[in-house]
């Protein structure tokens, strides 16, 4: 398939091992972003490649894992409601909020789908016109403009039974609180290739030159991965800081227009309080005044969550979400802690890094092909 | 959680007693839920064998007999429909058990309202599969639910064969150093179906590779070869069925990622959806352990037959590990698969 058989071509990714190791002098920090971006580090075994030059720390960006509990409590009370529909990604009906997932209010009755697409979600609303269509929006950069298009083409067609749960994310918050925490090892960071499609390079700018910090705009595929560490660990070695587009067969400098746009009009910037991680400011979205009628919170007011206590568990997800551990270093890892039986939305979600870890790594890979370039 | 010398009461497993969506995933939620529930409460020997079908002996003429539920969502397919799959369905896992399929039953549960015409187009197309397939159908029962209870048409079907060669093939009696082979492109059922389902149409030429396959692998016992084990991997697709024979037989199987053969178009749709083909359900295909002696004339014997045209030796059995699935690719080496816990691709089958 065009597109992607070179960048998963394994000549290609050998050579750029080589390069790698044959830059570095010392062992380099470089956080991905993207839980894209994990799973294929570690599907590809890119980790165990680049031992000893290169360690690979895995960042927030899982946006079902960084969304609060207290927003899932809310969506299950309100699947609850008789008469409602939530839509959402399938990720988001595992995620455990305090105590369940939307996939249990399912089972117990509830009217909960999956959907590819928030429009999705505008066509299931324009079909029951007598009930109540909630879609729970989650996401960074590249799925908000989706978000925002569903909302006004829901005010285009006068819609009065379609409304939105917000957790949208944004990711240059995120790196600077990184970057800002105390005890922070990140050198250099793969940023995503997706959002930045949207996005473009102008946020990214600002912290590369006053963090001092190599940002490397990067593809999820074993050869985007690989070349992004390598222009990483180039810029370290040089003691240079720059902000570079690998992913430039996706990514322009100035991003997605229209989608920026119709984020802008829609959505307004706040403070957000991340799951495990905690408030960082200016890091979420929230519907303007103007469209407030399509906030679910604010058409539900009244379904009030079990409240939440998070405090007792042995999930250590807020510091694997940060960086701050791997997943293997928390107690509960593959042990009271699996897919089947997750403590932490890490396990659950297709780009959580504890999931990344227990599936690729349960049995660790002592025969990577990458690695016998050694 | 269940303790197998407490037969008293155990709580039921799954969430707060109720059944979700996953325990008909062909995952871990199935398995757990088999094994813990209706293996440990019906006490059956040849249940426990955990095959496509059970073996059973009658004055000495050695049976196989299985039954298999279809729900497919929708009822009519590129490729098929619910009628024809309910054959292929047990006519298949008949073969997995090295049988020749002999009478069949059908039970139909629909919902009132269903078209009339529907569900003639449905037993028409039935009986055309079953003719196909050289299996009579010789009894059946029809329930109608009321409007609301039902989704359309269900159709349970079971099916009686004779073991005409032994030893019978089992998941037990596959060995370190057996190879694994496939009988064709994987994938296709499973992606046919989400091709038209209303919340995910694409435009694709993929087509249900549902088919009967009894004279394909009657074809290998005539070469001469004894398979040590088959398997048609419907539900939970090639990782869930090769998983579960790896922890039956206490080995670990290694598949070679660039042999397994995969159509272009399926190839495209499962990285357009974020799918792996490995877990994509399969309606015509079958799944050979075989000793590495008979490799090759396996090989030639399918690849006469126009259902075996593209098969392909995809892996290995080992010993260590056991119970685990790998999957060797390039590159990134060799890496364990893990099958999903619950429902992926509901309905599918």
């Amino acid at each position: 398939m065009k597109y992607l058989d070179e960048y998963r071509d394994p000549k290609i990714a050998r050579a750029l091992v080589e390069r790698i190791r044959s830059t570095t002098k010392r062992t380099w920090t470089i956080m991905e972003l993207c839980g894209g971006q994990t799973h294929g580090i570690m599907k590809f075994g890119l980790d165990a490649a680049l031992e000893g030059v290169v360690e690979l720390v895995h960042g927030p960006g899982c946006p079902v894992c960084v969304t609060p509990a207290e927003a899932i409590d809310r969506a299950i009370a309100i699947a609850r409601t008789p008469g409602t529909i939530i839509c959402s990604f399938g990720d988001m009906l595992r995620v455990p909020g305090t105590s369940e997932n939307l996939f249990h209010a399912r089972a117990d009755g509830g009217d909960v789908r999956v959907v590819y697409s928030p429009l999705d979600a505008v066509a299931t609303a324009r079909k029951t016109p007598n009930r109540e269509v909630v879609f729970f929006a989650v996401g960074f950069e590249t799925t908000s403009p989706a978000a925002a298009a569903a909302l006004l083409e829901a005010e285009r067609l006068a819609l009065d039974n379609f409304s939105l749960i917000v957790s949208h994310v944004r990711v240059p918050p995120a790196i600077e609180a990184i970057l800002d925490a105390p005890g922070n090892r990140v050198q250099a960071f793969l940023a995503a290739g997706h959002v930045c499609t949207v996005t473009g390079e102008a946020e990214y700018l600002p912290i590369v030159a006053s963090r001092h910090v190599p940002i490397v705009i990067t593809g999820f595929e074993p050869v985007d991965l690989l070349e992004g560490i390598a222009r990483c660990v180039e810029q370290l070695e040089k003691g240079e800081s720059r902000l570079e587009n690998q992913y430039a067969r996706s990514v322009r400098p100035e991003g997605n227009p229209a989608a920026l746009r119709a984020i802008a009009r829609v959505f307004e910037v706040v403070d957000y309080a991340w799951r495990g991680i905690g408030v960082i400011p200016q890091s979420g979205m929230r519907i303007r005044p103007a469209f407030r009628r399509f906030d679910a919170f604010e058409r539900f007011p009244t379904t009030s969550a079990e409240s939440s206590s998070e405090s007792s568990s042995p999930c250590r997800s807020g510091e694997v979400l940060s960086g701050r551990i791997k997943p293997h270093e928390c107690e509960a890892f593959g042990s009271t802690c699996t897919p089947d039986h997750p403590l932490g939305a890490p396990m659950v979600s297709a780009e959580g890094a504890c999931s990344a870890h227990y599936r690729y790594r349960r049995v660790i890979n002592k025969e990577s092909l990458l690695c016998s370039t050694k | 959680m269940f303790n197998e010398m407490n037969f008293t009461c155990p709580p039921p497993p799954g969430y707060k007693g109720k059944v979700q969506m996953g325990h008909g995933g062909g995952g871990r939620m199935s398995r757990k839920l088999i094994r813990e529930l209706f293996i440990r409460e019906f006490k059956s020997a040849s249940l426990m064998e955990e095959h496509d079908g059970s073996i059973v002996t009658v004055d000495g003429v050695r049976l196989a007999f299985c039954t298999d539920g279809h729900v497919v969502s929708p009822p009519f397919f590129p490729g098929g429909d619910i009628g024809s799959l309910a054959v292929h369905g047990t006519v298949n896992d008949l073969a997995a058990c090295g049988a020749r399929p002999i009478a069949m039953s059908s039970a139909f549960v629909i919902e009132e309202g269903f078209p009339i015409a529907d569900l003639e187009r449905i037993v028409r197309s039935m009986a055309a599969a079953a003719e196909h397939a050289g299996v009579e159908i010789v009894t059946g029962d029809t329930k109608v639910v009321e409007h609301g209870k039902g989704d359309g048409v269900f159709i349970t079907t079971s099916g009686i064969g004779v073991i005409e060669h032994e030893p019978a093939p089992t998941p037990r009696n596959v060995k370190p150093g057996d190879r694994v082979v496939i009988s064709g492109p994987i994938a296709r059922h499973g992606l046919a179906i989400l091709s038209i389902r209303d919340n995910l149409m694409f435009e694709s030429d993929l087509v249900s590779d549902s088919a009967p396959l009894w004279d394909l692998v009657s074809r290998v016992y005539a070469a001469g070869i004894k398979p040590r084990c088959m398997r048609d991997p419907t539900r939970g697709g090639l990782a869930a069925a090769l998983s579960e024979i790896a922890e039956l037989s206490a080995t670990s199987i290694t598949l070679d990622d660039r042999a397994i053969p995969l159509a272009e178009a399926a190839k495209n749709a499962c990285e357009f959806l974020g799918l792996d083909p490995l877990f994509i359900a399969n309606e015509g295909l079958m799944l050979f352990f075989v000793a590495a002696d008979d490799e090759t004339l396996l090989l030639e014997t399918l690849r006469s037959h126009p259902r075996g045209t593209q098969a392909a030796a995809i892996g290995r059995v080992d010993s260590g590990d056991a119970g685990i699935l790998f999957v060797e690719a390039e590159p990134g080496g060799r890496r364990a698969i893990d099958i999903p816990a619950g429902e992926e691709l509901p309905r599918i089958c």
